[in-house]
């Protein structure tokens, strides 16, 4: 029995037995008592992925008897990395989930479905043929379809976030599974390997591409395919958002890179530059539909979508100057964007389970009404900051480090040698860095709102006044995750070296720690070191600090009453800025894509038109593609749906008309 | 080479601090004897910085930690502007380098820390002040990227050092179209991230045409020294860098004490002259309106472009 | 106007602020700034005389800037105070908070008869009182209204240039 066998039975046996504690406990015990096998799964997780790693070899043979290749869950070193970011994003909500979940999130069936959900997770990258994928990506999306729905009975939001789920899970499914069906076709088996042997440039080869990148992009949170994210996202509980914002989106990325690197490797350019326009456009819509939404979680939920895109738009990079023959470049994207997968599954579980916590002490998520939260939750605060820092790419933490990649790996990708590499690559790589740019100063904004909204100046509500620090487990998941953005910053060659090694001996040369655990990338010289940088800055800060010491003696500060508002006597924390106003200049300067729906009524009093009432305003800033695309598609097909009442009216007699017509179709067919 | 790149750091840092306020008056002089003043002296904002060093500060009840911290955070990310741009000299730290993405981040550490103060004012004055130094801060951060990018290809490295190295070399490079493209669009995006005309006027009264200052109007005493001495900062080492990009000589390439006191005093004549000509330029601009911003720095973003497509298909 | 048309207009204006007059002496207590001083003008009533003046000390021809004084739109930078006009009823909350928004240490300067003795409206029924009833007066400019000349000359006591 091997190190990865044992683990991996380990993992299914503790799902097996949570469910059924999950069932059989008494209610007041009930989340502790299922939260420990959880939490005890999820780290069984994290070390049979980092035996994977570390290399070693084994695994299970599933005893299902169908006619195709044996189903076997067998994890190499990339599959074992996305097993360790699962898991430990698994163990973070569990921790969270035992002190948040409350009522009906903390029902048999909702902690029965955690368990399943999360084996489901960490079982995708463990699969080693495509049937077993499949299985274990059905359980993650039932388990996760069923945590969703855990409010239904409360509110009528969450059915149809419900709906809306599993419409767009069951398309990419549906999408994967034929992209598989396909390759399987082509090649005459169904495990990994044999469908690795498909003929590239072939026919099958590009129709399965398009179909996976469609497939997994859509289970990524990508444009067209996000419609599903600001709906489901913020009706789920916080810990199950979490969970699904930052280990299942990580899914659909595994799902892209073994495509891209074990499937099918030998990549035409216009691949690449297919997934480069997806994940472009995908960053860019997605970050700004973040920096306009003034509800917390639809915020970090289209956030989602922007550093998916970013993922997407780093490994088409690396496809297209592969295909280029830049292989040093080519490398440096592909970690990088490994990198941002890690750090985006780190950050956003920490800002999902801060909004969390936020919605357990104000039962608020409208950014408008909070305020004020930081001297109330001062825990919550600095993971929510520290997370909010590593969305915002600033330096010292894990997403810096990503995006510094990212950029490095464009800006020498597209001339090797002095020599340009290829016209395609002249054009893409501009405006990739332009797309870079401008998402990164779009989520800049976007998270000096989220956070200074909700912690910063005086509450807007009396909810925000009176809110407290959440309960001390929630607190430890919290401050967890806000280390680990910090730690993953500080120590990005480690961290580099080792993803890079997932993907092979020739790949793990192309990241190295150097200095204080910084990361150098020889292949296309580029050094960066933020230990050193943190150190700059303390050497820069202490005679600032000590200027203050002796200052604040000299001369105590006061505290006043009042901020200074223009002395009026009528300022109330309500006429603070909001966080519909801040992003308001962003509303109007892009409304050709967002559209915004403006609504002023003004109400006369009596017959005077000279006297006002009241005036209401109402703007509505709803998703375009949802508008202008799926709700035409859903209009055409209600049509058809309702002509096809006509032909099915529940008339016997049209029935047997239709038997025996079909009847005749066979014979005549038979007999030709 | 550390200790070449540690003593330049350090002479950076001495020359800026005593500098940015220096080259502050000598704006508001120019300023003044163009308008038919007589104007307070150069000396005037040092004089303002030791003032609010012997005030005692008032913060208002309610205020979180921000109104303390931000304030150094402003100032500790315009000193590290210092450090690591090429100024006085092109001697780079090995482990950090000026590379462009890391100074691009730098800067944008005081941005973020500028606006947090702002918002945590508690007034509307300083949320929308923050908003609008926000959206300016996103819409310029392509235009400086694409800027650097455009110059780093003739360069071939990325890092601000080896650029301005790479224009002493060869200074050609310096008036081709490309290059001259790119620091027209960088001089733009300067201009609106340090909040000159025409994208903010420093000097207004009328809280609605703020953007940086609404985020000041809650600080006060050491807080606003440090601010103010931040964002002045951050002006001096931008001119220093557009200075260097267009008139390299005079920076230290290999250590010595001659060369490190040329290299100072070139540092100091070239960002006093820019800012001579910035001040002149500005008496006979207006502020634009702010929605009209936006296509400014547009319009801007497709120079940068311009000149990054340009270098690749013509070189 | 015209690029050329203000060129023209800086060129042929050339120095429009007047020679400096005698510097007076320094107030007791504001060797602290330094020579450096911020004002919040406050006009707190009154027939915007004062104002006038105030605004025409800060023009090009008294040109106070030259001493070290600068305008500023929030108390929390200012050094001194500048109160013109009788206090009003509306107006007496809003100076009471801008007073107490400015750090320490600060000077008050009340500026025309209005502020210092309620001059023509001294019995009116809008008047929440002088600017004595609220904070303590440092130096006083008399007059309705007093010329930029005596302005100047209490600012400049406050920077000592």
């Amino acid at each position: 029995m091997t190190v990865l066998g044992a683990g991996l039975i380990l993992q299914l046996a503790l799902a097996a037995a949570a469910v059924i504690i999950a069932f059989t406990a008494a209610p007041a015990l009930r989340a502790r008592a299922t939260g420990i096998p959880v939490t005890l799964l999820a780290l069984a997780g994290i070390v049979t992925g980092a035996a994977a790693m570390s290399g070693a070899t084994g695994g299970i043979r599933l005893p299902l008897a169908l006619p195709t290749d044996p189903l076997i869950l067998a994890p190499d070193p990339l599959g074992g990395l996305f097993m360790v970011i699962v898991s430990a994003v698994g163990v973070l909500v569990t921790t969270f989930g035992i002190g948040s979940a409350t009522g009906p999130a903390s029902s048999r069936t909702a902690w029965a479905a955690l368990p399943v959900f999360l084996v489901g997770m960490q079982l995708v990258p463990a699969a080693t043929d495509s049937v077993s994928f499949l299985l274990a990506w059905e359980v993650m999306t039932l388990g996760s379809t069923v945590l969703l729905m855990a409010d239904h009975a409360s509110r009528a939001s969450v059915a149809s976030a419900g709906i809306w789920y599993s419409a767009m899970s069951q398309l990419s499914f549906f999408l994967v599974l034929a992209g598989f069906a396909v390759l399987a076709a082509a090649t005459g088996g169904t495990s990994f390997a044999t469908l690795a042997t498909v003929e590239p440039g072939s026919g099958a080869a590009n129709l399965a591409f398009l179909l996976f990148l469609l497939g997994f992009g859509g289970k990524a949170e990508l444009v067209p395919f996000h419609v599903w994210v600001p709906r489901v996202l913020p009706e789920a509980p916080s810990h199950v958002s979490a969970a699904m914002s930052g280990a299942m989106v990580k899914i659909g990325v595994y799902g892209a890179l073994l495509v891209c690197v074990r499937l099918l490797p030998e990549a035409p350019p216009w691949w690449g530059i297919l997934i480069m326009i997806l994940g472009g456009a995908s960053a860019l819509y997605g970050i700004l539909q973040a920096s306009v939404s003034s509800d917390l979680k639809v915020l970090l939920a289209y956030s989602t979508t922007e550093n998916m895109g970013l993922v997407f738009l780093g490994l088409g990079a690396s496809v297209l100057l592969r295909s280029s023959d830049a292989a040093a470049a080519a490398d440096a994207a592909l970690i990088a964007a490994l990198l941002l997968a890690v750090s985006h599954a780190v950050f956003k579980t920490t800002l999902f389970l801060g909004a969390g916590a936020i919605s357990h002490a104000t039962d608020e998520r409208n950014l408008d009404n909070l305020g004020g939260l930081g001297v109330r939750m001062p825990w919550t605060a600095f993971s929510f900051g520290v997370a909010s820092l590593g969305a915002a790419s600033i330096p010292i933490t894990s997403g810096f480090v990503a995006e510094w990649m990212l950029l490095q790996s464009l800006i020498h990708g597209g001339r090797l040698n002095g020599e340009v590499v290829s016209v395609a690559a002249s054009v893409a790589m501009p405006l990739a860095v332009a797309v870079i740019a401008l998402t990164a100063g779009l989520a800049l904004l976007t998270f000096v709102k989220a956070y200074g909204i909700a912690f910063l100046a005086r509450p807007r509500s009396s909810a925000a006044a009176l809110a407290r620090e959440v309960p001390p487990l929630m607190r430890v998941s919290l401050v967890l995750g806000a280390l680990a953005v910090l730690a993953l910053g500080l120590v990005p060659g480690p961290v580099a070296a080792v993803v890079a090694a997932t993907f092979g001996p020739q790949t793990a040369l192309a990241a190295a720690p150097v200095g204080l655990n910084g990361v150098a990338l020889p292949g296309i010289d580029a050094v960066l070191d933020p230990t050193m940088l943190l150190v700059l800055s303390a050497l820069v800060a202490l005679p600032i600090l000590i200027v203050i010491a002796v200052s604040a003696r000299r001369h105590p500060a006061r505290h006043s009453a009042l901020p200074w508002g223009g002395g009026g006597s009528r300022a109330r924390p309500r006429m603070q800025y909001t966080a519909t106003s801040y992003a308001e200049p962003l509303v109007r300067v892009f409304d050709d894509v967002l559209k915004p729906s403006r609504d002023v009524q003004v109400t006369h009093v009596g017959e005077s038109r000279y006297l006002v009432e009241r005036v209401t305003v109402q703007q509505k800033v709803s998703d375009v593609i949802e508008t202008r695309l799926y709700r035409p598609l859903l209009n055409v097909v209600q049509r058809y749906g309702v002509l096809a009442r006509h032909a099915a009216n529940g008339s016997i007699h049209r029935y047997l008309t239709y038997s025996f017509v079909a009847f005749l179709i066979l014979l005549i067919v038979v007999s030709l | 080479m550390i200790w070449a790149a540690i003593v330049i750091a350090i002479a950076q840092v001495a020359v800026f601090v005593v500098l940015a306020p220096l080259v502050v008056g000598v704006m508001r002089q120019v300023r003044a004897r163009l308008e038919g003043r007589a104007g307070p002296g150069v000396w005037q904002p040092w004089r303002d910085v030791r003032k609010l060093l012997r005030k005692n500060p008032v913060r208002a009840q309610g205020s979180s930690g921000m109104l303390r911290a931000g304030p150094v955070a402003v100032l500790v990310s315009s000193l590290l502007l210092c450090v690591l741009l090429p100024l006085v000299g092109t001697i780079p730290f090995d482990l950090i380098p000026s590379d462009l993405f890391v100074i691009v981040s730098v800067m944008l550490i005081g941005v973020v820390a500028l606006a947090l103060v702002g918002l945590d004012s508690g007034t509307a004055f300083g949320g929308m002040g923050s908003s609008r130094h926000m959206t300016v801060a996103a819409l310029v951060e392509p235009t400086l990227l694409l800027s650097v990018y455009a110059l780093s290809i003739p360069a071939g490295s990325s890092t601000l050092s080896l650029i301005v190295q790479a224009r002493l070399d060869t200074p050609e490079i310096i008036i081709s179209p490309v290059s001259v493209l790119a620091i027209v669009a960088l001089a733009i995006a300067i201009m609106a991230e340090t909040g000159r005309l025409p994208v903010d006027n420093p000097g207004t009264h009328l809280e609605l045409t703020m953007l940086h200052e609404a985020m000041l109007i809650e600080a006060s005493g050491r807080d606003l020294a440090w601010l103010e001495l931040g964002s002045w900062l951050k002006l001096a080492a931008l001119l220093g860098l557009v200075a260097n990009l267009v008139v390299p000589w005079g920076v230290v390439t290999d250590f010595g004490a001659f060369a490190l006191l040329l290299g100072t005093v070139t540092i100091a004549a070239k960002v006093l002259v820019l800012a001579v000509l910035l001040t002149v330029g500005e008496v006979f601009l207006a502020k634009v309106r702010l929605f009209q911003v936006p296509e400014l720095l547009a319009g801007s973003f497709a120079l940068a472009f311009l000149a990054v497509t340009a270098s690749y298909l013509v070189a | 106007m015209s690029f050329l048309g203000l060129a023209t207009l800086i060129r042929r204006g050339g120095r429009i602020a007047e020679p400096a007059p005698v510097a007076p002496p320094l107030f007791p207590g504001a060797e602290v700034f330094g020579g450096s001083v911020q004002v919040r003008f406050i006009n707190a009533g009154g027939c915007n005389d004062c104002p006038a003046e105030v605004s025409a000390a800060f023009g090009p021809v008294y040109d106070v800037e030259r001493y070290g004084v600068r305008l500023t739109p929030s108390p929390r930078h200012a050094d001194v105070l500048v109160i013109t006009g009788a206090v009003t009823r509306n107006m007496a909350e809003p100076l009471r908070r801008t007073i107490e928004a400015t750090p320490t240490p600060r000077f008050v300067i009340a500026v025309g008869d209005c502020a210092l003795t309620g001059g023509i409206f001294a019995d009116g029924y809008g008047l929440a009182g002088l600017v004595s009833d609220f904070v303590h007066v440092d130096l006083e400019v008399p007059g309705s209204p007093p010329a930029p000349d005596a302005i100047v000359r209490a600012l400049r006591r406050m920077t000592g240039r």
